[in-house]
């Protein structure tokens, strides 16, 4: 083989694995030097626990293959409960907190012979769009170090792109899988609500949150969807739908499908590498066979606002069992009253980004500002879902820019938060109306960094959006660049 | 005139249960003022007529049939307090005792 084994995409090492041709344990080795030599300039690990998957790797050679992702090693988000393994958040409140059980989709890919090989780094409790509000540390873009990497499933896209993931999990609130992939280059596939169980991810803004693949390539996400999906009875949330061979469909075409360009997207703050790029993949998509045609979603102005106040109204509620008592960090000042404690353990243990949206969730919840705000907020929405309901009467799918901008520098929109939930512009309204979006590689900007084009289909039609993606990957060579990572020894 | 002062901050954070320092009062009504300030956009919108929108899903009360199925075992679940004494969760004294 002429390529390094870790420089495999997951569906090429499952067939390979499942012919003999590759070892787990050759897999599983493969990943971890390439994960020890980018994880000092990258950090996108939290966590590896070699060891466990070098044993998970030693009993699978022992079976039989079997298992769509048999013997192929798969890292996690950090918000996404593995059992045993510390799981954080990214925060300093979940320090030391192992939970005793595996969420639905750990558990899914285990059964189909997935190795989880480990954690990684996010935005603190999904709470940002840089990966910067993580309590352990940023993140680098593995195309430029001095960049972020998006976020918040940041650790996820970076150690994909780098190849020191063969896929990774990750979760999507308002733009988390997505705009993070169009930023590192990777394919993200934020799914339909309630089309993947979210048992064992700890909960952001439980209307709004899905987990769902970053991958290398839209084969591999979909490969990885095929497994996660599903009903599941520990999650009444999670839809009895069934779950489509979505990678048998895969190649179905373009021909007669029907795209709508809306035109709000492509306004005032995008970026012009970014617009040129994405008028460009639609007209590769036009040449494809698929009819074209501007559209309109009149309320997508409203959408940020709409989501600020309703996502961290869920997040405060959500975030108040991080009270010091069951699990996770206490500060354990031995004087004081139990308010006190509270008080103190919450204040040392969660980050600047966490308390503004708490603050903010719990003041438009509060006596007074409730109808303004929040009751004014889940009418808005039913207005936003409302235009995409009405283009999907006359539309397959729709495809706009993931995100406005290619990959910004550290510490460019930390002083102004407005202006860093501004770059989640296109993806948040998906989220308010449920529907499945992805995001594929589609141009890189003069500089070298990558832009994503992100395409949205009706709830439940992840089959359509995944066709259109690929049909696009196949006739386009984004996906193929790679970028060079400086590989260093790690000291220690 | 502010959509909210330094002294709403205070209740609010109080609600939420942190204790902020004064730097992070004086940063939070700032910030929060312009969040605030940039959502009023949503008051141009008319919505007398709109129903809200919860959750995207065509669910109603989802049951289940009631039975006794596997959970952890108290140990387990013990294990995670941050404080602990013998099968108890510690927490500090709630109950003030009568002086005298």
């Amino acid at each position: 083989m002429s390529r390094p084994l870790w420089a495999l995409t997951a569906h090429e090492l499952a067939d390979a694995l499942r012919q003999g041709q590759v070892r787990p344990r050759e897999a599983v080795e493969a990943v971890l030097e390439r994960w020890q030599s980018t994880n000092t300039l990258l950090h996108a690990y939290l966590g590896v626990n070699a060891e466990a998957v070098r044993a998970r790797a030693e009993r699978l050679a022992s079976q039989a293959p079997q298992g769509k992702l048999f013997g192929v090693p798969v890292a996690i988000k950090d918000n996404i409960c593995v059992r045993a393994e510390e799981t954080t958040c990214a925060s300093r409140i979940l320090r030391g907190f192992r939970p005793p059980y595996h969420a639905t989709v750990v558990e899914r890919l285990e059964a189909e012979g997935a190795i989880i090989l480990g954690r990684l780094n996010m935005d603190e409790f999904a709470f940002g769009s840089s990966t910067e509000s993580s309590a352990h540390g940023v993140t680098r873009n593995p195309w430029d170090a001095t960049r972020i990497p998006g976020g918040s499933s940041g650790g996820s896209a970076a150690a994909v792109a780098a190849d020191s993931a063969f896929a990774a999990l990750g979760s999507d609130t308002g733009g988390s899988i997505r705009q993070p992939a169009a930023m590192c280059g990777v394919v993200g596939l934020k799914p339909t609500y309630g089309r993947v169980s979210r048992y064992g991810l700890i909960a952001f803004a439980s209307s709004l949150d899905q987990i769902g693949p970053l991958a290398k390539d839209v084969t591999d996400a979909a490969l990885l969807l095929e497994v996660i999906a599903g009903y599941d009875p520990r999650d009444s949330t999670s839809a009895e739908v069934p779950v489509p061979p979505y990678r048998e469909r895969l190649t179905q075409g373009l021909q007669g499908l029907r795209i709508g360009i809306p035109r709000e997207c492509f306004v005032d703050g995008l970026d012009p590498e970014v617009r040129r790029a994405v008028e460009e993949a639609i007209k590769v998509l036009r040449q494809l066979g698929a009819a074209c045609e501007p559209t309109s979603l009149p309320h997508a102005e409203y959408a940020v606002a709409t989501y600020y106040i309703l996502a961290t109204a869920e997040a405060s509620s959500n975030l108040a069992r991080f009270d010091g008592v069951q699990y996770g960090w206490r500060n354990a000042a031995p004087r004081g009253s139990l308010l006190e404690m509270y008080q103190r353990t919450r204040a040392e243990g969660f980050g600047a980004e966490a308390k503004r949206r708490i603050m903010l969730g719990t003041y438009v919840l509060s006596h007074g500002y409730y109808d303004a705000y929040y009751a004014r907020a889940l009418k808005v929405r039913t207005l936003i879902k409302q235009d995409f309901d009405r283009a999907f009467e006359r539309f397959d799918c729709l495809v706009t820019p993931t995100a406005p901008t290619p990959a910004f520098r550290f510490g460019e929109k930390l002083e102004d938060p407005l202006s860093m939930y501004l770059s989640d512009i296109y993806t948040i309204s998906v989220n308010l109306a449920g529907i499945p979006g992805i995001s594929v590689p589609c141009g890189f900007s003069k500089t070298g960094l990558p832009i994503g084009l992100q395409v949205l289909a009706a709830p439940f039609q992840e089959e359509r959006l995944l066709r259109a993606a690929y049909a696009y990957e196949q006739a386009t060579a984004w996906h193929t660049r790679q970028p060079e990572v400086a590989e260093t020894t790690p000291s220690r | 005139m502010p959509r909210i002062t330094a002294e709403e901050v205070r209740v609010v954070a109080h609600l939420a249960r942190l204790s902020l320092t004064d730097e992070e009062v004086r940063l939070f009504t700032q910030q929060l003022d312009t969040i605030l300030d940039y959502v009023q956009q949503l008051q141009r919108l008319k919505t007398e007529s709109v129903s809200p929108t919860t959750h995207v899903l065509p669910l109603a009360n989802v049951l289940r049939p009631d039975q006794i199925t596997p959970s952890l075992d108290p140990e387990t679940v013990a294990a995670l307090a941050p404080q602990r004494k013998g099968r108890f969760i510690q927490v500090p004294k709630i109950i003030e005792t009568e002086p005298g």
